[in-house]
């Protein structure tokens, strides 16, 4: 099997990351496993929560909590208040021209729906073309089947070699003057590949396609630019960055998100409703029926207050160093396989060990105290291309250690004990 | 006291190493696939039936130790069991895997290992993905079988 590639990518921690108190912040860390301390390395499904978000929330619901955009008295003006400055602080963080570019969703899959849908079911039409990748989630493959479904354009996958990458050749033959959208993750779940985004928007752009970037897995690693990138739309979700679950962003360029429809109907998306016809609201409120998750918005500002206090390349950084002691430590691992070997990967360590199904990897690790994610991480295709049913997944994030490397390490020997 | 081995017991370990009954059976009277869309664990089993009893029965498949030794072991107990028999013995273990209630160690034998699932609710399923699929094969039922 391949083995990654550790040596040319090797850096030292930055002497600054005070991992101790960092993982002070993050009140989980402390919790116990049958026993064991937890070690939390499943951070590519969720991520914990830092104490300031956690309090954030709770001061939210103790002290300012009502509903937004409606009353004139003050809770409700404290509210909208914070909420607003939350999606300002979005904006900020992925450097956005203009907080009417920054929607509020449930996640980043409704985020995907969203655009699938209103942009989408309105502007396609059967002959056109939709390119995504076999690395894709299937919150990125899913609702784009269904958007094929409806208006008969075709659905085109890019694939990956071997190591997980994108075969870029692939790519540019599938680009047409048909292709309408091309949506791409910016990160691998399932292998931590890191997509040539950049490339791969502008090879769009230049055959006239909108390109959405599924940002779920890069939001907690990298700094995002999206003028810099110059995508149409980026998405991502609250929970994956530290902050609360049912919360999530869609960034839309300004000019594409007022030429597409509604896509719910409801409440403070609209101006004025008769009986016969509703004018609808302004940016980003067109796009946000019903009351909100006030709480969860609130609670994702306060979680990029807290990432970008600790800096996101002090922490992908370390993270980095952190992957590859890991690598050098399970390729010493025999009967252990990589799953991805991308030259450019985030901190992602999916695997399979000979003889021994991902599944009872999981729940023997989880014997010892080390959370990790077995299955197909819902990426059945990439789980195909490589003819497995499943993989073990360990992924890490800033406040994981050496010593949590150690005892993952430590817990697949065990697993290799049980079964031999 | 935690311990992983009352899960992955020697019984276990051993059925998944070297799986009893696998394989296609010719000429099965019955043929029913199994499939659990959470873990990716599937099964077909073959079945002969003859006078009211499981006259010979067999799988092949892929998936976790847990369900390919459950499916070993099910296939052992069932050879040879009136379909009554198989009926009690079906309530019998879905009762070991998924309540603390007494069970009947003499009636289920070696199905007794797989008793430690119960703490596992994740892995309940790939326990009895093969006695659900059992079951419905017995009741003439010919699609697919799911845990969900
Ligand atoms: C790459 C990628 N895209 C999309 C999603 C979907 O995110 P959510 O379930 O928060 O909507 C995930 C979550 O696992 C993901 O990893």
């Amino acid at each position: 099997m391949n083995k990654p590639d550790t040596a040319n990518n090797i850096i030292n921690t930055p002497a600054t990351f005070d991992i101790e108190n960092i993982r002070k912040d993050f009140p989980i860390l402390n919790e116990e496993v049958h026993g064991k301390p937890l070690v939390y390395l499943d951070n590519a499904a969720t991520s914990q929560k830092p104490k300031q978000v956690i309090e954030t929330l709770d001061a939210y619901y103790r002290e300012s909590n009502s509903n937004i955009h409606r009353g004139v008295h003050t809770l409700s003006e404290k509210a909208t208040a914070i909420y607003e400055k939350a999606r300002d602080k979005v904006k900020e963080f992925i450097n956005a021209d203009s907080t009417k570019e920054i929607v509020f969703v449930r996640g980043a899959t409704e985020a995907i729906n969203l655009v699938a849908q209103s942009l989408g079911r309105n502007t396609l039409k059967a002959g056109d073309e939709i390119i995504i990748t076999e690395l894709e989630h299937h919150s990125n493959i899913v609702p784009w089947q269904i958007l094929s479904e409806q208006t008969g354009a075709k659905l085109n996958y890019i694939p990956i070699n071997d190591a997980g990458e994108l075969i870029l050749e692939e790519y540019e033959k599938l680009l047409s003057d048909k292709t309408r959208i091309v949506a791409v993750g910016h990160i691998s779940n399932a292998l931590g590949t890191i997509n040539p985004i950049k490339t791969i928007i502008d090879k769009a752009h230049a055959v006239g396609a909108k390109v959405l970037v599924d940002g779920a897995q890069a939001v907690p690693h990298t700094r995002i630019d999206v003028k810099e990138l110059g995508c149409d739309f980026y998405v991502f979700s609250g929970h994956k960055l530290f902050g609360p679950t049912g919360i999530g962003v869609l960034y839309g360029k300004e000019s594409i998100l007022e030429s597409m429809p509604p896509y719910q109907g409801g409440g403070d998306m609209i101006q004025m409703v008769t009986m016969e016809k509703s004018t609808y609201n302004v940016l980003p409120y067109k796009f946000e029926a019903g009351t909100p998750h006030i709480a969860g918005v609130i609670g994702l500002g306060a979680a990029i207050d807290y990432v970008t206090e600790l800096g996101l390349e002090a922490a992908a950084q370390y993270e980095n160093e952190l992957l590859n002691y890991a690598n050098e430590q399970a390729s010493q691992v025999t009967g252990l396989n990589f799953v991805g070997t991308a030259k450019n990967k985030t901190s992602i360590l999916s695997f399979t060990l000979n003889g021994i199904h991902p599944h009872d990897i999981g729940t023997i690790l989880d014997g010892e105290g080390v959370a990790i994610r077995a299955g197909h991480h819902c990426a059945m295709p990439v789980m195909e291309r490589f003819n497995i049913p499943a993989t073990a997944r360990a992924s890490f994030a800033f406040y994981n250690t050496r010593q949590e490397v150690d005892a993952l390490i430590q817990a697949i020997d065990k697993c290799q004990k049980v079964f031999n | 006291m935690f311990d992983i081995k009352d899960l992955y017991q020697e019984v276990i370990v051993d059925h998944n190493r070297s799986p009893r009954n696998f394989g296609k059976l010719e000429n099965a009277d019955t043929t029913l696939e199994g499939f659990n869309p959470l873990c990716g664990d599937k099964l077909t089993l073959y079945l002969k039936t003859a006078n009211d009893k499981i006259s010979d029965i067999a799988f092949d498949g892929s998936g976790c130790a847990i369900s390919v030794a459950s499916a070993s072991l099910m296939t052992d107990a069932m050879k040879g069991k009136t379909l009554d028999e198989a009926e009690t013995l079906f309530n019998e273990f879905h009762n070991l895997v998924t309540t603390d209630d007494d069970y009947d160690a003499e009636l289920l034998g070696k199905l007794a290992a797989l008793a430690g699932v119960k703490d596992y609710p994740a892995r309940v399923k790939c326990a009895s993905l093969c006695w659900h699929t059992l079951h419905s094969a017995l009741q003439g039922d010919n699609t697919p079988v799911k845990t969900e």
